[in-house]
């Protein structure tokens, strides 16, 4: 190695002069090092014979001692409110009683004393006691949640009998409004194992709280905040003495829904007693403006721990109160499907506005009778017609003409018999049938004769109350498509916007401006038309409401079980299941639209009589606003 | 061709010294992953296993090829280093508060563990060159403090104070070792009493109270002291032969966030003692002692200047680690080579000891 060339100096020497170093310097380098990294270890084997043997006595009694405890803090979650601010959901405080097992002796006197007070027996309490005991026997333990004021003071006033009881609040989930939309807010419910040990909740321990369905679930992440630390020091008897140190939780954000309190409010008592769903939608964006299933229920059972008897009486229920029958349950679409089968025959030029078929009530396919609902007929009918009065005979022959993959692929690209989406879980997917489906299924082949029923909505159809919602919102808005929101957005404790929603086109209707122009003129004589089937049912003086009813028969599903029952024992509930669903879609005000409707009831009988009314009170309900004299009571803003 | 030689020198046992550390890391994070509650993922200690195997066979790799390549590597594998830093920093995963992992795919790194290696390197490069038996002036001392404080920049942006000044200390310690004269050795003595005190004014206000909870951890048991109340508390209650495998109860009631990873050793202190502790202090200062021994048998400058980066590496990291455990040094991020839990710390680790191994293998080797 050559550095003759490098002009540095020491002293004025020229660098060359110096010997290049030789194992020995090196020798001598590395003892000095060794000597001095022999020094630092020996003073850490210093420090470690002075903390763990000269002073290993006082740090062993600290440790077991152990009186400087670290605690957990729960996290607030976060509120829930309407479109307009409006609380819906917040939390409360609660006490809970806990008792710390290393503390609490003698053990059987205490678990006498407490048992006192609480309604479990003593030995259950002095089961409990022992059980935990052990290493980790300083962790409090539960014994009783949610408990009232008035057993709080009196447990404290004891507490010198009681050693080892604790008591700490914690927050309590709060629905403001009792049985107020339980399908889409949800509830919480304790952690399980499974999802512990998944890798789903890493800030969530036993014991904590999780969203389970609806929007509890779906915004989870947002709601339910960070847990804090504290750090405390206690009496030998565990009681708290000091705070040491805290690390604060940080509070969940507020989830603000599109859902309108009203609204919701209304669709509610619209359902009263009945067995179905409504949902409301703004046309505009795909905003849930109301979803109310019914039977429902309360889900103030499950913000305190729900009990298994109470639980698995809603599970097993048999009208399924459980179920969100806005997006998880299906039904034949009935009439509110010609909506689809008109767009096809105009967009396949099968008729224009113009043509006509003539209807006698009866329609003959090879050697098999298909009856319109009308059994006198209909007359001429043009596609406006049949759409208002509901004519079966007309969509049968477009049923005919146009055969049934090319209904399905209009129905398909109008987003039935597929998810929509929404941030709510188990959505089902409905069903449009097609030729090669039936061949998948069944093994046969399609015959023409199954199309009719499928036109006019009748046949293996399957749709969600929420696909007809959106189908109808698409026809209302001109042919958008919109995913169905139910969060408007999602702000933080601080006010500040953390998530905001913007409306999501899923796609388009496969129509033309002229094609959507025809159905929305149909859709207004089914309304205001003096021929049109709801007519007599929906028309408003105060909003000009566009619609389609749709009356599905259950006849088929029941037959079988009928066919084994004596006449004797069809009673009046089977009387009842006989009778056809009633569906109602529609929207309004017809030229400029601000919402729009589905309406299901099981075994409603009539669109028109049972469904109609109910969609048009929604409409009108939205339409007319609300003034404040509306309210039921006062309700507090955003109020952060 | 095949040297029966590479045998002969190979240091069987500096492999054994590193193989018994890896197997007590490993029952240690297995007693605190199962004696804890269960804020731990269950199977740590099998990742952990996992990355032990990974770093075995990279330490195999290392020593499959003349070390007197890496000279040559060396300012390549430095620049690697520092663009990896830089994409920390511009794309890294933030994991509470601090930027520190580079998302690769197929795992996550922490670029900061191999750049030591970089560093070390890039030095042993230039004090191979510059090495005589006057020492180096302070000409000779530009380049490393410019290649040092890059990377020392990069990281303390990330922020990781810890893992940069361990950057500054290896680099100072190589420099020594090359030897500085006498008198800039005395000018920057001087110029580092003036500093520090300067940069007391320029970390962070949570460094700050570290270092002040390191004189009086009980006066404030409030969050800075906690960490260093709890760990002392450990550690000492562990007496001569601590409580036992899986008993600690510090480590059960996990007081310590980081007991896996750089409060590890207040797990070994607190179950298996002093008798423990000492011992695996006393493993430590072998590994360094053989560490020197191979910087000592090599008879090539870069070898023997590359040997001692790594020894200093590894004892820097292992007396500040256990010095902070015990309470003598601040609270920083370090973690104990080869024990604490973390992938990128495991891997470097074994890299480093390699590369020492390839240095004993090949010290017969003449230019």
């Amino acid at each position: 190695m050559d550095t003759i060339s490098d002009s540095s100096k020491k002293n004025g020497v020229p660098e060359r002069f110096f010997p290049k170093v030789d194992q020995e310097w090196y020798r001598r380098r590395l003892s000095k090092m060794i000597v001095w990294m022999f020094v630092v270890f020996c003073i850490l084997m210093v420090q470690l014979f002075n903390l763990q043997i000269l002073q290993g006595d006082h740090y062993r009694s600290l440790s077991e001692n152990n009186c400087i405890r670290k605690q957990r803090i729960q996290p607030l979650r976060g509120h829930i409110y309407d479109r307009n601010g409006l609380l819906l959901v917040d939390n409360r405080p609660a006490f809970d009683l806990y008792i710390v097992p290393a503390d609490a002796s003698p053990v059987n006197e205490t678990a006498k004393n407490l048992s006192r007070f609480i309604s479990r027996s003593s030995d259950e309490i002095g089961e409990l006691i022992s059980r935990h005991r052990g290493p980790y026997g300083y962790r409090p333990v539960l014994v009783k949640t949610d408990i009232s004021r008035d057993l709080m003071g009196q447990l404290m006033t004891r507490r010198y009998e009681l050693p080892g009881i604790v008591i700490q609040t914690s927050p309590r989930r709060n629905y403001t409004r009792e049985r107020f939309a339980p399908h889409l807010i949800g509830y919480i419910g304790e952690i399980s194992s499974g999802e512990l040990t998944s890798n789903r909740y890493p800030h969530k321990r036993g014991g904590d709280m999780v969203g389970r369905v609806g929007v509890e679930r779906t915004f989870e992440e947002s709601l339910s905040g960070y847990h804090g630390t504290r750090v405390v020091q206690v009496t030998a008897t565990g009681q708290v003495v000091s705070v040491l140190g805290e690390d604060p939780a940080v509070p969940g954000h507020n989830v603000h829904l599109t859902v309108d309190f009203d609204l919701q409010l209304t669709a509610q008592r619209l359902l009263d007693g009945k067995t179905g769903a409504i949902v409301a939608i703004d046309p505009s964006n795909g905003d849930i403006l109301a979803m109310a299933s019914s039977p429902s229920y309360d889900q103030r059972l499950f913000s305190d721990r729900i009990s298994t008897r109470q639980w698995q009486k809603l599970l097993t229920d048999p009208d399924r109160p459980l179920q969100n029958r806005v997006l998880q349950s299906t039904y034949p679409p009935a009439s509110t499907y010609k909506i689809i089968t008109a767009m096809a025959a105009l967009e396949e030029d099968v008729f224009d506005d113009k043509d006509t078929v003539f209807c006698t009530g009866r329609y003959r396919l090879g050697d098999r009778t298909f009856r319109c609902w009308r059994r006198e007929g209909h007359g001429h009918q043009n596609i406006v017609d049949a759409m208002s009065e509901s004519c079966d005979v007309f969509f049968y022959e477009a049923g005919k003409q146009l055969g049934v993959d090319r209904i399905a692929s209009y129905a398909r690209q109008s987003w039935l018999g597929k998810r929509t989406g929404i941030d709510l879980g188990n959505e089902a997917t409905g069903l449009i049938p097609t030729a090669s489906w039936k061949r998948d299924r069944f093994g046969e082949p399609w015959f023409a004769g199954e199309t009719l029923p499928v036109a006019i909505g009748q046949g293996y159809n399957l749709t969600t109350p929420l696909q007809m919602g959106m189908l109808t919102a698409a026809i209302a808005n001109g042919g958008s498509i919109y995913k169905p929101q139910i969060m408007r957005f999602i702000q933080n404790v601080g006010g500040n916007i953390e998530k905001n929603t913007s409306p999501e086109m899923l796609g388009r209707l496969p129509a033309s401006d002229e094609t959507l122009e025809i159905i929305r003129k149909g859709l207004y004589n089914v309304v205001n038309d003096r021929k049109g089937t709801a007519y007599w049912f929906v028309r408003s003086d105060e909003v000009d409401i566009s619609g389609k009813t749709g009356t599905a028969q259950v006849i088929s599903r029941l037959t079988e079980e009928i066919d084994l029952m004596t006449t004797d024992e069809i009673s009046e509930e089977t009387r009842r299941r006989l009778l056809p669903h009633a569906w109602f879609v529609g929207y309004a005000p017809s030229d400029d639209p601000e919402i729009a409707v589905s309406v299901i009831i099981e075994h409603g009988r009539g669109g028109a009589s049972t469904a109609g009314p109910i969609a048009r009170e929604m409409m009108e309900s939205y339409i007319r606003g609300y003034s404040p004299g509306n309210l039921m009571e006062p309700l507090p803003g955003t109020g952060q | 061709m095949f040297d029966r030689r590479l045998v002969q020198y190979f240091d069987w046992w500096l492999l054994l010294l590193t193989l018994v550390i890896a197997a007590i890391g490993l029952a240690l994070i297995y007693s605190s992953v199962n004696a804890g509650e269960a804020s731990l993922p269950s199977k740590t200690h099998l990742r952990q296993a996992s990355w032990l195997g990974i770093g075995m066979l990279v330490m195999v790799l290392s020593f499959c090829f003349s070390f007197k390549k890496l000279d040559r590597w060396s300012p390549f594998v430095y620049t690697v280093c520092i663009g990896l830093l830089i994409a920390v920093l511009l794309a890294g995963k933030t994991v509470g508060g601090s930027t520190r992992w580079l998302d690769l795919g197929l795992f996550v790194l922490q670029p900061s563990e191999p750049a030591k290696i970089g560093v070390i390197l890039i030095m042993a490069h230039y004090f191979a060159k510059k090495v005589r038996p006057g020492g180096m002036g302070f000409r000779e001392l530009v380049w490393p403090l410019v290649l040092s404080i890059v990377p020392f920049g990069l990281i303390w942006m990330q922020p990781d104070l810890g893992t940069g000044l361990l950057i500054i200390l290896i680099t100072g310690s190589m420099a020594l070792f090359a030897k500085i004269e006498r008198r800039t050795f005395l000018i920057l003595l001087v110029a580092g009493v003036i500093i520090v005190p300067l940069g007391w004014f320029i970390i962070e206000d949570y460094q700050r109270t570290r270092i002040l909870m390191l004189f009086a951890p009980e006066s404030d048991p409030r969050g800075a002291g906690y960490h260093i109340l709890q760990s002392k508390i450990a550690v000492g209650s562990g007496m001569i032969y601590g409580k036992g495998f899986m008993e600690g109860t510090q480590n059960i009631l996990s007081f310590l966030p980081e007991q896996h990873t750089d409060f590890i050793f207040s797990v070994l202190a607190e179950e298996w003692g002093f008798a423990g502790s000492a011992g695996l202090l006393i493993l430590f200062f072998l590994l360094v002692s053989f560490g020197l021994n191979i910087a000592h048998g090599c008879r090539d400058d870069f070898g023997t200047i590359l040997a001692f980066g790594i020894t200093s590496m590894i004892f820097w990291q292992s007396v500040i680690n256990i010095g902070m455990v015990i309470g003598l040094i601040p609270v920083v991020g370090m973690p104990l080579p080869l024990v604490s839990y973390g992938g990128s710390s495991v891997i470097t680790s074994l890299l480093g000891i390699g590369i020492l191994l390839n240095i004993s293998m090949r010290r017969f080797v003449k230019d």
